[in-house]
């Protein structure tokens, strides 16, 4: 265990603070996460963890929710390949997640906003340098704030819903 | 004689397969006819905006709607139709989620304005001259609808009563439908009108479906000489089947093309394209990222091969640009 525990960054006043939604493994990431508490060490607030039995549970349609409710990061956090407590879960978890980066970053998701690590029971310390460097980069990018997105891309039938829902709606000449 | 009920078609952003669809209805549409009224039918009858205007609220029975949403003309006439009929029926993929139209939302407006009207080879505009809303010309304003920034379904922009799916629907799925609400035997509001389970269901090929797809390769339909018996993703080829909604009783594998996901996702799906990728690409063969990668690289376009027809229903909507 390390002994030169490194405080995470602290806050500046009006930063930015991402939210970031972790899948982490019962059987080694959220058992990492444990020992990271009871060893304390310190590591950025941003990261609301959701155990899971198995990296492998994790659906990207989890992944895709997450972003859609307002996450700006999402962390899958699993066993090292080989180390599966269900033998192979985990490279299903690669595999579709391979995948998945592909197609978040056709969908105009920057690269790093989603990360899959791999971190033993035993690696308290990396969930700490896992989550401090992703807070840090996803920081950097910025608020994703879909939320916000989809209420503003709704503005626009929603000023026409108004307009045609009044009596005084105006006549449309091309529509004759 | 009684009243019979009234029906209205109407298309929006859509290729008129649709139409086609209730024409390919065959003899059975003299049924239809006879049994009900059409009152708005813009390819095939001659019924103006203001005839439909001009009816009473609810009057009509049912109304069919086919095509994706993008323009202010298109989100007008479907809430016209829906404050006069009493259901509206989602008819197809355009219309249940956004269809092939919907793959536009990869693209900003401003990009596609661009390259219609600019950049497409073929435009002779050297001016640059576009459509606007409103035209003054010899003291009369002409006007145009509004192209919007994205493709959207149609419950996006009204309330839906029940979902016929396809590319188009199938005639016999229009003649259940059909049958269902003239005889008032209808499913829970909301429902999709097809069988709610996954396309391997109804698939021919579904017992030579390995358990355990371990695929080393993706291939493309004209890459292979395709076995007619064998589970088309067992050939390495992308068939949606295991996330796209049966009913269509597995044509295009039995045609020898892979299924492309006309029919959308059954109701535990939330999201298609991320629902095949779970379940396909979990089972490739390689354990290693460069392998896996090698793979993957067989599906050179991932939005457009897992969303052909339901990026308006893709959990992230649209792409991020």
């Amino acid at each position: 265990m390390s002994k030169h525990v490194e405080p995470a960054a602290p806050a500046q006043p009006g930063q930015f603070e991402p939210r970031i939604v972790a899948f982490f493994c019962n059987w080694c990431t959220y058992t990492a996460a444990d020992l990271a508490g009871v060893s304390r060490l310190k590591y950025a607030p941003n990261v609301r963890v959701i155990r899971v039995m198995c990296s492998g549970r994790v659906d990207p349609q989890f992944v895709l929710e997450a972003f859609a409710k307002g996450a700006d990061g999402v962390l899958l956090g699993g066993c090292h390949p080989g180390d599966c407590h269900y033998a192979e879960g985990n490279y299903k978890t690669l595999r579709r997640m391979r995948m998945l980066e592909r197609m978040l970053r056709d969908m105009g998701i920057k690269d790093g906003r989603f990360r899959l690590e791999w971190i033993s029971g035993a690696e308290g310390d990396k969930v700490r340098t896992t989550v401090n460097d992703m807070t840090a980069k996803v920081r950097a990018l910025g608020p994703l704030d879909l939320p916000g997105k989809f209420a503003e891309w709704d503005k626009e039938i929603e000023e026409l819903e108004a307009r045609v829902g009044s009596e005084s709606a105006p006549e449309v000449a091309h529509a004759r | 004689m009684p009243d019979k009920p009234k029906v209205a078609f109407y298309w929006c952003a859509s290729c008129g397969g649709c139409e086609e669809a209730v024409v390919d209805l065959a003899e059975d549409i003299l049924k239809v006819v006879e049994a009900v009224d059409i009152v708005l039918w813009p390819v095939a009858m001659d019924f103006k905006k203001a005839d439909v205007e001009a009816r009473p609220d609810k009057s009509i029975a049912v109304a069919f709607i086919n095509g994706a949403i993008r323009t202010s003309e298109q989100e007008e006439w479907v809430r016209m139709l829906r404050r006069k009929a009493q259901m509206v029926v989602s008819f197809g993929a355009c219309a249940n989620s956004g269809g092939i139209p919907a793959l536009a939302n990869q693209f900003k407006k401003e990009e596609i304005l661009k390259y219609v009207y600019e950049d497409c080879p073929g435009v002779d505009n050297p001016s640059k001259t576009r459509p606007q809303l409103e035209t003054v010309d010899q003291g009369r304003t002409v006007t145009l609808p509004e192209f919007r920034n994205m493709v959207r379904s149609l419950d996006e922009v009204i309330e839906v009563d029940y979902y016929l799916p396809g590319c188009p629907p199938t005639p016999k799925l229009i003649s259940a439908a059909v049958g269902a609400i003239l005889a008032g035997k209808l499913p829970p509001k909301g429902t999709v009108l097809s069988p709610d389970n996954s396309l391997c269901e109804e698939c021919k090929r579904k017992d030579s479906k390995p358990a355990d797809l371990a695929l080393a390769e993706f291939k493309r339909p004209h890459q292979v000489h395709i076995d007619p018996e064998k589970c088309l993703l067992a050939q390495g080829l992308v068939c949606m089947g295991p996330a796209t909604r049966a009913g269509c009783e597995a044509r295009c594998p039995e045609g020898n093309m892979p299924c492309t996901g006309c029919f959308g996702p059954s109701s535990r799906v939330r999201d298609q394209g991320a629902k095949f990728i779970s379940s396909v690409f979990s089972n490739i063969a390689p354990k290693e990222e460069k392998d896996i990668d090698a793979v993957l690289d067989g599906i050179p376009d991932p939005i457009g091969t897992f969303y052909r027809y339901g990026l308006s229903k893709c959990i992230l909507r649209r792409k991020l640009n």
